[in-house]
């Protein structure tokens, strides 16, 4: 049955300075999906996209990572990319010196090899202007809300196979909430699967999937109805509704 | 006499060649309306001068001495184009430059210093510069050594800029190996000068960098900024010191350095800021740390490995 699943996380066990941070993980994604992961404050959401991306100190002590069937989970983030996984992270890096051009250049596989006009159409994409912004840099310069959509520019440059992408939403205002789904569906129909870390409803009803994370375990996946029940009970980590939600 | 024996047409070619090497446009060197000077070792190979620059020159055993005034009142329009440089293993390359902007004249001065090929490679450059009265002058002087290391780059320059004159300058050694440089320069900026001192340095292997820049904010409302980005790596040694000394009313100085550490190197920065009237202020910033591994996760996560993520943050800081 694994072909169907571009990726497969099972029992993923996860300490950090002597805390357990992810206890048992299980997740599949299929090809072309759009997993919404949903969960209360310090869930372990952020943790578990480090982890599928490899990121150093979110090694797993127990468990494994399997990506087109192919085992990953003692790769390099480089070694990850290179297979089509790329992460947006919830707070992105400032660079100095860097400007978007070389940014997103670097996504799209190195500079001279995608037109400057495929940047441009990136920034337009995420609604902001390529005169304006192409030259400009990655760095203090910019608000949140720029760098976030910079960094959902660079996710659509890449092309990735699997994005994680983790509270696109956070510091962006509401009114672009729409721009961001049609931005996730955009790279499914670009053949993308994506991984996507929300506090937001919205995005969740729009993906195929939901998985509702408590307390560094994946408790409940199902269609996006199926967990709407967090978005209304607000549930606490394994406190009682959460059992509700759990099912048997 | 020339301790280069190399006929000069072939040896000009290959100057050219190198400039062109080290980012240059080598076309500039032969156009008559850009003043240029092309010194390989201690030979002039070529020299040109357009409407209201004087240069003159003369080169000896020990060294060429250059004289170079921007006339009263001239806005040089296309910048005068410098080349300097040493392309055999071995050699020595004294440069003694005085620079003269007179009053109300604006000058650019582009200079390229190549040294492709060394092993022992000695450059010292003795300037001195002296902007007259709300004169204006820009030297930017960009390294290209090989890989070998070798050199040793030894610029001292002693700058004096008048009432409202401005000098701004810039010291790039970021391609091939920087050997050692022992950078000094110090200025004294009257009233209401404005000064701006850049230096971008990548240090490799063992290279061994010691950037000193001083300035003396000596006139009312003098302003001034050192900054200095500074990459080193394996065992390579780094040491600024950026010195600013506010000693008249509203004179404001600031001095900005950034050193970025990989592998064994070490590197210190002494930012030094003195005022001694009240009403003038200097203020300094300096960190020292690794490539931010955020930054670097990043872009390992967008299909660079490593070191190349890493070599694409410290460029984009040098840059
Ligand atoms: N190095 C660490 N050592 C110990 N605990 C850590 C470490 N890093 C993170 N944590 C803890 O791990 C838990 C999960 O954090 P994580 O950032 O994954 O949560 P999250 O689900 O993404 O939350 P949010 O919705 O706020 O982004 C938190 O309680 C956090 O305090
Ligand atoms: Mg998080």
């Amino acid at each position: 049955m694994g072909g169907v699943y571009i990726l497969s996380v099972k029992n993923i066990k996860l300490k950090r300075d002597g805390k357990e941070l992810l206890r048992g993980v299980d997740l599949e994604i299929g090809e072309c999906e759009i997993h919404s992961v949903i969960g209360p404050n310090g869930a372990g959401k952020s943790t578990l996209a480090y982890l599928l991306m490899g990121i150093g100190g979110y090694s797993p002590k127990e468990g494994s990572v399997h990506f087109n069937e192919e085992d990953i989970t003692q790769f390099t983030i480089t070694q990850r990319a290179k297979r089509g996984i790329t992460l947006a992270w919830q707070e992105p890096a400032r660079f100095e010196g860097l400007t978007v051009y070389d940014y997103l250049s670097i996504g799209a596989g190195g500079t001279g090899k995608v037109s400057e006009n495929t940047l441009r159409h990136a920034l337009e994409m995420v609604d902001l202007s390529p005169d304006k912004y192409l030259h400009r840099e990655v760095s203090e310069a910019l608000s949140g809300g720029e760098r976030k959509r910079i960094e959902m520019a660079s996710i659509l440059t890449m092309k990735p196979k699997l994005a994680i992408l983790d509270e696109p939403d956070s510091g962006i205002d509401v009114v672009s909430l729409k721009e961001i789904v049609a931005l996730i569906q955009d790279l499914k129909k670009n053949g993308s699967s994506v991984l996507v870390i929300t506090h937001r409803e919205e995005i969740a009803a729009a993906s195929d999937k939901a998985s509702l994370m408590c307390d560094g375990m994946i408790v409940k996946t199902g269609s996006p109805a199926e967990i709407s029940d967090f978005f209304i009970k607000k549930c606490k980590p394994c406190d009682v509704e959460t059992h509700d939600l759990k099912g048997d | 006499m020339d301790v280069i024996k190399l006929d000069t047409s072939a040896e000009f070619a290959a100057m050219a060649d190198a400039y062109e090497r080290s980012g240059g446009d080598p076309s500039v060197l032969k156009m008559a309306d850009v003043s240029s000077l092309v010194v390989s070792g201690n030979k002039i190979l070529s020299a040109n001068q357009t409407e209201g620059v004087v240069l003159e020159k003369e080169s000896t055993e020990s060294g060429v001495y250059i004289m170079l005034t921007i006339k009263k009142g001239y806005t040089i329009p296309n910048p005068v184009h410098l080349c300097f440089g040493v392309l055999p293993k071995e050699g020595l390359q004294q440069i003694n430059v005085t620079m003269i902007a007179e009053e109300d004249a604006s000058v650019e001065l582009i200079a390229h210093c190549t040294f492709p090929n060394s092993e022992h490679v000695v450059h010292k450059m003795d300037g001195k510069i002296i902007i007259h009265k709300n004169a204006s002058l820009t030297y930017n002087e960009t390294h290209f050594h090989g890989k070998k290391g070798g050199v040793e780059v030894i610029p001292q320059a002693k700058i004096t800029i008048e009432e409202g004159g401005r000098y701004y300058t810039g010291f790039t050694l970021i391609s091939g190996r920087v050997g050692l440089l022992d950078l000094d320069y110090e200025v004294d900026a009257g009233k209401d000068a404005i000064c701006e001192l850049n230096a971008k340095v990548y240090g490799k292997g063992d290279d061994k960098i010691l950037i000193k820049e001083k300035v003396f904010l000596n006139g009312e409302n003098a302003r001034s900024v050192i900054k200095s980005r500074v990459a080193i790596s394996d065992n390579a040694v780094a040491e600024f010191t950026g010195v600013t000394e506010g000693h008249a009313p509203y004179a404001r100085g600031h001095v900005d350095c950034v050193e970025v550490v990989q592998g064994n190197a070490i590197a210190k920065a002494v930012p030094i800021v003195m005022v001694d009237d009240p009403l003038a202020k200097v203020t300094h910033e300096a960190a020292i740390g690794s490539v931010d591994k955020k930054q670097v996760d990043t872009l390992m996560a967008r299909g660079l490995e490593e070191n190349e993520a890493v070599d694409a943050i410290v460029k984009g800081m040098l840059k």
